[in-house]
């Protein structure tokens, strides 16, 4: 299953070896082995409950894994602060329901993290919201709080947020399924852009056309497994398994 | 000698108000500050620290203020603390209130979104800041108007204060009417006083909640 055994480690952002989490008796994640490159992107697809979102919550630790080994950027994920904190600062994350912070302004929001984690001082922090706010085009509502926006422009503010940040990696849990149809293009397209200047994405999404035009990978979860991966091309139009091919069959008929 | 109840008596009663106030103010804040730690610690990731913020709140919820009031001001006798009525009904009310206020915000930290944490936690906010800066200041807004209601319980219950001796408004009544010996419009005066004290606050939670519960945008 591995494609990258011959590449050099200092090349792996994550590596996730035998990871397994419960829900009490019911296991969301099953024997999970996945190694992601430095610029790598990926999509993650698969039927709700397969353990998706839980995979990718593992990596900055929103869920716990109970067995396995999870490794980021070199640091390995143990039970101590510090390794979390270390990990937290290096991996960005985008959620289905942008979570901005609703009492701040769309600024505040970007400047926070940056200075109360990273400790820069305001006005670099500031300078960095608002290139990041120009790079997902809403540099105009700076001031606004995130009430008084589309849903489409609170979840490239919540992009600009992650990016303030300067992660390595960013993580994207389902980030169009709460939008309106009319506001998922101008997301996709924020992303379409991030992934053009190399960022490493690994992205929970029923969004075929963005894996089939960004993915170098898909993979395809079902129980909790990784039933399959492999290139967008050979992924859509070879599956090798029942699984995937009935998947793809509910999800492609229109 | 038995007087009348006149403009002196009535003078008497409304100077009684202030320490009425003042205690009900220490209560408040003092309340106020040992709660935030309660509401804290209920919320808190570390099982022991909820159980014992939850132990707290049980204690102080499930037995009489007057009881409480009776243990600072007795207990502080037992262990050689001489203790004015003063200072045992600050003590004793600040207790009593930090209990009910705890749980008032732990129920308004815990109505902040989950979302909130995830993404502060993402971003590599910890504990400290990501309450300072993230769940604090969406709670409050919550938490305004049940506090500003409780207020009410807490000048209504310094009236405990006078059965260990503190000289608040319900003892100065009881002192007045020892003199006049007319109960029904003593009390009703004193009934009024607390009563003219309270309603604004309830009339003030009242338009705050309902501020608040309008939709946002």
């Amino acid at each position: 299953m591995e494609t990258t055994s011959g590449q050099m480690s200092a090349d792996v952002v994550i590596r996730m070896e035998g990871v397994q989490k419960w829900y009490d008796h019911f296991q969301v994640l099953k024997d999970i082995d996945l190694e992601v490159h430095r610029g790598e992107r990926i999509v993650i697809c698969g039927p709700s409950g397969s353990g998706k979102s839980t995979l990718i919550r593992c990596i900055n630790q929103l869920e716990r894994h109970q067995k396995g080994r999870i490794t980021v950027n070199g640091v390995e994920l143990g039970p101590h602060h510090r390794q979390l904190d270390t990990v937290r600062r290096e991996v960005g994350m985008v959620f289905q329901s942008f979570n901005l912070f609703p009492h701040l302004t769309v600024l505040e929001n970007c400047m926070l993290a940056p200075m109360k984690v990273r400790g820069t001082t305001k006005a670099e922090a500031k300078a960095t919201a608002i290139r990041y706010l120009e790079r997902v085009r809403i540099p105009e509502q700076a001031d606004k709080y995130p009430g008084q926006l589309s849903g489409g422009q609170q979840q490239r503010v919540a992009i600009a947020r992650s990016l303030c940040m300067n992660p390595k990696v960013m993580l994207f849990d389902e980030p169009t399924s709460a939008l309106d149809p009319e506001m998922v293009k101008e997301v996709l397209d924020t992303m379409i852009g991030l992934a053009e200047d190399g960022m490493t994405m690994l992205c929970v999404t029923h969004e075929m056309g963005f894996a089939k035009s960004v993915a170098h990978r898909v993979i395809f979860m079902d129980r909790g497994e990784i039933v399959e991966q492999n290139t967008p091309e050979a992924f859509f139009t070879d599956p090798k398994s029942e699984r995937t091919r009935s998947f793809l069959g509910q999800i492609l008929a229109h | 000698m038995i007087r009348a109840f006149g403009y002196n008596e009535f003078l008497f009663l409304l100077s009684a108000v202030q320490w009425t106030l003042m205690l009900s103010v220490i209560a408040f804040v003092g309340g106020g500050i040992v709660g935030l730690f309660v509401a804290l610690g209920r919320t808190a990731d570390v099982k022991p620290v909820r159980w014992l913020a939850n132990g707290y709140i049980q204690i102080f919820q499930g037995t009489p203020l007057l009881m409480q009031l009776f243990l600072v001001f007795f207990g502080a006798t037992v262990i050689g603390i001489d203790m004015s009525p003063w200072v045992a009904a600050a003590v004793g009310l600040t207790l009593n209130t930090s209990a009910f206020l705890g749980e008032i915000w732990r129920g308004c930290i815990q109505s902040v979104p989950r979302g909130q944490w995830e993404a502060a936690s993402s971003l590599g906010l910890r504990y400290p800041g990501l309450m300072r800066y993230v769940i604090l200041p969406q709670a409050v807004k919550v938490a305004v108007p049940p506090t500003v209601g409780y207020l009410v319980q807490v000048i209504k219950g310094t009236s405990l204060a006078a059965i260990i001796g503190f000289v608040e408004l319900t003892r100065a009544g009881q002192i007045v009417n020892n003199a006049t010996f007319q109960p029904f419009l003593v009390f009703s005066i004193v009934a009024a006083i607390y009563f003219a004290l309270c309603w604004p606050l309830s009339l003030l939670s009242q338009r705050l909640e309902a501020r608040y519960a309008a939709p946002s945008r």
